[in-house]
């Protein structure tokens, strides 16, 4: 690892996350539990570390990776998490209220709005207008010419996005929207981030990825979905904790040969995890194999960094070192760090 | 404990869980179990892998289970005294059923069906799978074809989400909330105060006149259903807490997903809605914690594997052991947290993904495993 520097593979892999750090608006998104939000995390890390203003948001009111990077929930604020790194958590009803107050010639038109029951039932019961608003901060935040009140643009806004569906929805609902408003404000704001989206030198979609089986169905599936609408082809696809095989087959038939005979438990626990190991690591080669087959590009691949968080415990310690996990991520990411290229 | 002993006298059991943990391949090997001890069990995924639907044979998906060939089961030397139906649930297609259910008229459920809000956005927004979800679960469980049913959760980020869809959709068609798009001079205007009528209007110029035009006809339409809605969901809620209903939590031994499986365990105790157990799964178990020497075990295997290798294996072991001792502290937390380890199922880190019938059978036996019976079987898989 690190050998392959001029590898044909690295060159390209280098030039698909210099090609990332390139665009303005990125969406993070991924099967569950795959680790959509560390990505999201380390590529603003990465970003941030090249001196680029960049902005971390989080949906749906999360704020995990503000938490994660040790800071206490920074709620609908631009706040400045790690120099050079901004977390916004956005909140789909006060989305809403802001833009009304941009929208709307009068502020107290705004504020009656806002305050009337009919337009919380209006925001709540509107399908997809959530997805709508969401997307829309998103967009706005990642304008050069901010609407926001003595906001500064950022260089690169990192969007850690819902799982795939509803990540599929929230990319989905300005075109649908555009389509279904036809006219007035709600129409052409739509169709102006609708643009913003499909605009690949300026947008890119990231798919996340497990080198296993549902996970890269499931980002192949995404690939599709986001082809046929918004028309737009995933930037990168990133397959996160892929386990580095130690041993070759030749060893494991070693290992295999070695357990037959008799020797002390803990010599005979370390055979049977060297086998376990890399029959796992093996199974993670083929499906990143698999995957690169199905994309007919290879993958960026991020090695598997060790039991990753400290355990859950009782008190305050739970975020200590997930930091470090995302700086190690950084890091892998800025050398394009290879299992396969070596 | 062990499955059987968790789902005594259950008549629907849940699996719920964050994404990535294994919910699927446990609530399928949950009910290829029972339906092999002989009853007569429908498991509902949401979006299983291909290959273990194929193995299944649901090759597309569908609005009824389907009864799963017993002869898969036979190559796997596994005997289905019962039968398992499966089925992989089509969430636009119950929706639609669900309106054309609820609809008093043919015209209406048309209205409802063909509105371009209801196309474009009923299932693309979040919440709508999982209310689906239930609504099957709860149709089969009244028309009471089978001894059990296996609901697996979609899989959303905030496992939550799953048990709040039914009160969600009540508040959500609460009558008065679609009053004002219903009737927005008479009545609603009444209810809202004095203000509706300028609001309407501003709201109008915001949104534009055809968005607004098309979500009244929509709310509209629905209109005649709003009861029928409403009623549904507190038939679902209730199915939920109902004494034949259990909760499994599926979990993995990292934070994020115990830190969720403790949400929805909290969840569910303030909920007074059952709860089964723990399943936790991919968990490295290992070979005295703690006492690991790592020098010591390479320079023992080294006549054997030779000095390179030897110390591959050993360092190897190493890591191991760090993954063992992580989730040995994470699981004596969830314990911890939870009351106590009686009611939680640790199932080992197999070596392959499990995606096939065979598969299924692995998590299977140490799911049905007595305490006695899983130690002994760890024996072959601890490092």
């Amino acid at each position: 690892m690190g050998g392959g520097d001029s590898s044909p593979l690295w060159i390209w892999l280098r030039a698909v996350v210099e090609g990332l750090l390139g665009k303005r608006l990125l969406f993070v998104t991924g099967k569950g539990g795959v680790g959509k939000s560390t990505v999201a995390a380390a590529l603003g890390l990465l970003a941030a570390r090249r001196g680029m203003r960049t902005m971390l948001a989080e949906v749906a009111g999360q704020d995990r990776v503000a938490r994660s990077l040790g800071r206490e929930a920074t709620g609908f604020e631009e706040v400045e998490i790690a120099p050079g790194l901004f977390h916004i958590s956005i909140d789909p009803q006060l989305a809403f209220e802001e833009y009304l107050r941009f929208q709307l010639p009068a502020r107290a038109m705004a504020d009656l709005l806002a305050s009337s029951r009919m337009f919380q039932y209006f925001t709540a019961a509107t399908p997809g207008l959530k997805e709508l608003l969401t997307i829309g901060k998103v967009w706005e935040i990642s304008q050069l010419q901010r609407r926001s009140r003595g906001a500064a643009a950022y260089d690169l806004t990192i969007v850690d996005a819902p799982a795939t569906g509803h990540g599929i929805a929230i990319l989905r609902s300005p075109g649908t929207f555009a389509e279904l408003a036809r006219v007035g404000p709600i129409a052409n704001q739509s169709r102006a981030v609708a643009r913003t989206i499909a605009d690949t030198r300026q947008t890119g979609v990231v798919a996340v990825a497990h080198a296993e089986e549902m996970a890269v169905s499931e980002t192949l599936a995404l690939r599709d979905a986001l082809r046929e609408d918004p028309k737009v082809p995933l930037a990168a696809v990133v397959v996160n904790a892929v386990l580095e095989n130690r041993f070759s087959v030749r060893h494991a038939r070693s290992i295999r040969k070695a357990l037959g005979t008799d020797g002390t438990p803990a010599a005979r626990a370390a055979l049977r995890a060297a086998l376990s190991g890399h029959a796992r690591a093996s199974g993670h080669r083929e499906q990143v194999e698999r995957l690169a087959t199905g994309l007919g590009d290879e993958p960026v691949e991020l090695a598997f960094v060790g039991p990753d968080r400290p355990p859950a415990g009782p008190s305050g310690r739970r975020n200590e070192g997930e930091r470090a996990v995302f700086e190690r991520l950084a890091d892998a990411l800025e050398a394009t760090r290879l299992a396969a290229a070596a | 404990m062990n499955v059987v002993e968790m789902l005594k006298g259950k008549r629907v059991c849940i699996c719920g869980g964050s994404g990535g943990v294994g919910k699927t391949t446990t609530a399928a090997a949950i009910a290829m179990g029972m339906a092999a001890d002989g009853a007569k069990v429908a498991v509902v995924t949401i979006d299983p892998a291909k290959r273990l639907a194929t193995s299944l044979g649901l090759e597309e998906l569908g609005n009824d289970p389907r009864l799963v060939d017993p002869a898969v089961f036979k190559q796997s030397g596994m005997e289905m005294k019962g039968e398992l139906w499966a089925m992989m649930l089509d969430p636009k297609r119950t929706f639609d059923d669900l309106i054309a259910r609820l609809a008093p008229d043919e015209r209406k459920r048309d209205e409802v069906l063909s509105n371009r809000i209801y196309q474009e956005l009923s299932t693309a927004v979040a919440g709508s799978q999982e209310f689906t979800a239930i609504a099957k679960l709860y149709e089969l469980d009244r028309e009471g074809d089978y001894d059990l049913l296996v609901l697996d959760t979609p899989p959303s980020r905030n496992a939550l989400d799953f048990l709040d869809a039914p009160d969600r959709l009540t508040s959500f068609f609460e009558g008065r909330a679609l009053q004002v798009f219903l009737r927005p001079t008479g009545l609603g205007m009444r209810l809202f105060g004095r203000g509706t009528g300028v609001v309407f209007s501003i709201l109008k110029r915001v949104t534009g006149i055809d968005l607004l035009e098309d979500l009244s006809v929509f709310f509209r339409s629905l209109g005649g259903m709003i009861e029928g809605f409403k009623e549904r969901a507190t038939a679902v809620n209730a199915l939920l807490s109902d004494r034949g209903t259990t909760f499994l939590l599926v979990t993995s031994p990292e934070r994020e997903p115990i830190e969720e499986a403790t949400f929805f365990w909290r969840k569910l105790k303030a909920a007074r809605m059952p709860f089964g157990g723990v399943i936790v799964n991919r968990v490295h178990h290992s070979y005295e914690l703690g006492k690991l020497d790592v020098a010591q075990v390479a320079s023992e295997l080294e006549p054997e594997l030779g000095p390179k290798l030897a110390g591959r294996v050993a360092e190897n072991l190493g890591d191991y052991h760090m993954l063992a001792q992580r989730d040995r502290e994470n699981i004596s937390e969830l314990a911890h947290r939870l009351g106590g380890e009686e009611r939680m199922i640790l199932v080992p880190y197999l070596s392959s993904d499990v995606h096939d019938i065979d598969g299924l059978r692995a998590v299977h036996r140490y799911l049905w495993a007595t305490e006695e019976e899983r130690t002994a079987m760890l024996a072959d898989v601890v490092a």
